[in-house]
């Protein structure tokens, strides 16, 4: 197939491709930086329209707790510039392993991290968007204040919608301020119930916990924190975040509230959270443990240990290995019954995230259907990473209900209704 | 305000609709008497009346599903309608519309700590949710002033918000799951005790929608531990300029506040007036500064708060020392519109959204605003997140008043979307701000609004009249205009 890309430099030219498009009725790829094509299914189109060309911080106000941007600005210039005014993505958005991404390819795909459960995910960060519809329009919605309830939420519907509505051209998100200070509480030993327990127990506490995950023993071994790699079992992780004095008065009561073996300062809390926002540690093909590091170096102004796992290979591009990365949404109290039941036909490795709320796992090829039956109706699955030639012929996505799935349907029509953008990333036909 | 023209037929038709929705719902559950259709005939934005062609009570999802596909099937126009507490006219019943009541759904359904949520049916009060998970140390964090009254249903349908929305997000940002109708009867599941839902963000499109779109039938919540503690600073400054400046300095420090509220002088002596806060009375802005959190965490921020507030020129500040002090701080705020109440015959409510540093232009614009129109405005502010509510003072009694102060709002929004705002922070379009809603989008951005909701409504049947100020059917909305032939772009770098 003969890709041409277009590179459009405005909004402008970037609807014009899209009703050229739609005049020829050729489908488009929409791509920032294409750091995210490993995820959701492969698209079958001849063109790609390549929106890294719109480009650049329109408007970036602290104060108002509000930045806009072209859609194509590269993640690693928005980061540096949030930082040095003390502020970030509240929601924690997984870095691409190779660096790259864009602001519009971060909300499209909707990711969130570790603090998902407390900060909310990239659309509740959503507050504003611009874009050209599969119809060739351009159109506006949401707004540029942190507080609106003016027409339907569209930034809300675009966050995870994987460009299959509208093609980005510009983004307003909140922004926040980052915390002063962190630390984590580990729990040593624990079994997936009993560390889901503990999760809640310092969930339910009022002391503002902002990550909640449990590193079974395999997982846990692979860390890049010596503290963590060398626990010689299970570890369960409550990480809380605020100014300095909070930070010091949570820990202290919490260590006594969940009789916490220890707690990992600033770097080493930074580092490992690090590792559970990507998944670091499912990077590669399960092949056993990786040799510990060494122990960080002591002291003040200590270079925080970066010799972690390796990072995930670029999503699903070129990464031929055996097994599959899934990501599973369920209540957080079941967590640890999904994994079981998961368990008792497939071999898996997995870890997990808000709470008891996110698992993640690895799962040999063809297992979708036990997953899937696993998690019921009460969440979801989607698999994160696999080649090409498997997402393609799998829901990666969870397949939804006929009612759902019909509106869904309509809902993509409505923006696109010659299935021009992005056709077949989420789901077949969508 | 115009409300589309009601259709004579199906006002004709109104014994078989009756009949068919009492084939549904037996017995009281719908209501034809002229006299007990009055209770129906306006929400919280009460200049707007209209009695409904019929009200219908449902108590079961069943019900909804089988009285809105009956509706769709005979062409007929649906209102739903929470506890009526909408100050934009969202349930502003329709002459021609079948009102559908969700107040016989007032059970709670599931309280899951182990899940931090709560499952409940869409009548159950948002404050009947915080009582009901109280006893744990839990609540609800969306706390819209009328939430002693409004419904969960209702709060989905406008994105119900509250004074600390800042740091705890609308009702949006709260939601897990919905259980909601379509108008052809589908019931569908959206979301649920997991975070995100598979697929499109519809959850996200429901909420905020102004019933639009779909019923909710069940509604399931984020549950939150209680802060430990929560202390209040109150803060005099001799302008709103250096209110404003200390509430953007606060945000520079890193400092999200549990609330963060401002009022004029207006505001402040109408209050002090009504409950005797103990508010200072020769100061132009009055900042109340909520820190909520563990002690440790709110000691700190108290000190950090108070040395930007002197640091910006504040001439009073003080720090609440016990829960009384605080609850007193707050008094005289959340009566500010009851108090204002006192010294005016009637009062307009508006609800706009600006960018903070815009707050002395649009304050000085709305003083010159009110001596052209000859009304008096007093101004409570969500300062934190620069939502205004200006309560513009008028006599409905006067002939043209009540047009006045409307005029005087619009020109408010009008302001505030000039300034880079929007007409709404929470309190929704409904019909109030109809009119104003090409003022902040093109007609493509509401066209493909609604678009949107031909996905869900294909007929326009749900709740039409409101958020949108020119209906057109979906057809129309659907059709596309393509032009065959070569990019006008030829330059759009191609590889």
């Amino acid at each position: 197939m003969t890709i041409t890309t277009l590179k459009p430099d405005t909004a402008a030219q970037a609807a014009e491709a899209v009703r050229w498009a739609l005049s020829a009725e050729e489908p488009l790829e929409v791509l920032g930086s294409g750091s995210r094509r490993g995820l959701g299914r492969p698209v079958q189109a001849g063109h790609a329209l390549d929106l890294s060309g719109l480009s650049g911080v329109i408007a970036y106000e602290p104060e108002e707790l509000v930045l806009t941007a072209l859609a194509g600005t590269p993640m690693d210039l928005i980061r540096p510039m949030l930082a040095e005014r003390g502020q970030h993505l509240a929601f924690e958005p997984p870095e691409s392993p190779e660096g790259g991404g864009t602001l519009g390819g971060l909300i499209a795909c909707g990711l969130a991290g570790p603090r998902r459960i407390s900060a909310g995910s990239a659309r509740d960060h959503a507050l504003g968007i611009a874009g050209v519809s599969g119809r060739g329009e351009l159109y506006k919605g949401g707004g540029k204040v942190v507080k609106n309830v003016t027409g339907y939420d569209l930034p809300k519907l675009m966050a995870g919608s994987f460009g299959t509505l509208t093609a980005l051209t510009e983004i307003t998100v909140k922004v926040l301020p980052a915390p002063e200070d962190t630390a984590t509480l580990l729990l040593f030993g624990l079994d997936d119930p009993g560390a889901v327990g503990m999760l809640d127990r310092a969930l339910r506490s009022p002391y503002d916990v902002s990550g909640a995950a449990h590193l079974p023993a395999g997982v846990a071994a692979r860390s890049g924190v010596a503290t963590v790699a060398g626990a010689g079992g299970a570890v369960t992780l409550v990480r809380v975040e605020g100014f300095g004095p909070s930070v010091t008065a949570r820990v202290a009561l919490l260590r006594e509230e969940l009789l916490a073996d220890a707690v990992l300062g600033r770097d080493e809390s930074l580092a490992v959270w690090r590792e559970v926002r990507d998944g670091a540690w499912f990077g590669a093909p399960v092949s056993g443990p990786l040799p510990n590091p060494p122990p960080p170096a002591a002291g003040e102004g200590a270079v925080p240990d970066t010799r972690l796992a390796p990072s995930p290979a670029s999503a699903g591009e070129g990464w031929g290995g055996g097994n599959h990365l899934w990501k599973l949404s369920v209540p957080p109290a079941s967590g640890p019954g999904v994994l079981a039941t998961i368990q008792r036909t497939l071999a898996v490795e997995a870890f997990f995230d808000w709470g008891g709320g996110l698992i993640w796992l690895t799962a040999p090829p063809d297992s979708a259907a036990t997953i899937r039956a696993a998690v019921g109706a009460n969440g979801h699955a989607t698999m994160v990473r696999a080649p090409d030639a498997v997402r393609a012929v799998t829901e990666v996505f969870q397949p939804l209900p006929d009612p759902l799935m019909a509106l869904t349907r309509r809902v993509k029509a409505s923006f696109d209704p010659k299935g021009i953008l992005n056709p077949g990333r989420m789901h077949a036909g969508v | 305000m115009k409300m589309p023209v009601p259709d004579g037929g199906i006002i004709a038709r109104r014994r078989a609709i009756v009949d068919a929705l009492r084939a549904i719902v037996p017995g009281e559950g719908v209501i034809v008497d002229e006299n007990e259709l009055r209770a129906y005939e306006c929400d919280g934005l009460t200049a707007y009346r209209q009695l409904p062609l019929v009200a219908v009570l449902p108590s079961t999802v069943e019900q909804v599903s089988q009285i809105l596909k009956t509706c769709k099937d005979m062409g007929v126009k649906v209102v739903p309608r929470g506890a009526g507490t909408s100050l934009s006219g969202g349930a502003l019943p329709l002459a021609d519309g079948v009102l559908l009541g969700m107040g016989k759904f007032k059970r709670i359904l599931d309280i899951d700590y182990a899940n931090r949520c709560a499952v409940v049916q869409p009548g159950v009060t948002n404050l009947g949710i915080s009582n009901a998970v109280a006893h744990e140390g839990f609540y609800y964090a969306p706390d819209p002033s009328s939430q002693i009254a409004c419904t969960i249903g209702g709060n989905i349908a406008e994105n119900s918000g509250g004074v600390h929305c800042l740091k705890y997000g609308l009702t949006t940002n709260n939601v897990l799951g919905l259980e909601m109708v379509l108008i052809d009867g589908t019931v569908l599941r959206l979301g649920g005790k997991h975070l995100d839902q598979g697929g499109y963000d519809l959850m996200g499109i429901v909420t905020g929608s102004e019933g639009l779109l779909g019923v909710v039938t069940e509604v399931t919540v984020r549950i939150l531990k209680k802060p430990a503690t929560a202390r209040a600073v109150l803060i005099g400054f001799p302008s709103s300029e250096q209110g404003g400046d200390c509430v953007a300095a606060i945000i520079a420090a890193g400092i999200i506040p549990g609330g963060m509220e401002m009022m004029d002088r207006p505001a402040i002596h109408a209050a002090e007036a009504f409950v005797h806060a103990g508010y200072p009375l020769d100061v132009e802005a009055l900042l109340i500064v909520e820190l909520d959190g563990p002690a440790a965490e709110v000691d700190h921020l108290i000190e950090r708060v108070e040395a930007i507030a002197r640091s910006k020129g504040c001439v009073s500040a003080r720090v609440s020392t016990t829960e009384e002090e605080r609850l007193a701080f707050w008094a005289g705020r959340k009566a500010a519109f009851p108090a204002v109440g006192r010294i005016s015959p009637d009062y307009y409510c508006m609800d706009g959204t600006i960018p903070r540093k815009a707050l002395p232009l649009v304050l000085q614009r709305m003083q010159e605003m009110s001596a052209r129109h000859g009304l008096r405005v007093a101004n409570v502010f969500h300062a934190g997140d620069g939502n205004l509510h200006p309560l513009i003072l008028y006599d409905a009694n006067k002939p043209g008043e009540l047009e006045t102060a409307e005029e005087f709002g619009n020109d408010i929004l009008r302001l505030c979307v000039e300034v880079g705002g929007v007409l709404t922070g929470e309190h929704g379009v409904g019909v109030e701000k109809r009119d104003l809603m090409t003022d902040q989008f093109d007609a493509a951005d509401l066209e493909q609004q609604q678009r949107l909701k031909c996905a869900f409504d294909p007929d326009g049947l749900l709740n039409p009249g409101k958020v949108f100020p020119t209906l057109h059917r979906c057809a129309e909305l659907g059709r596309l205009h393509v032009h065959k032939g070569e990019l006008r772009f030829p330059d759009i770098p191609r590889f």
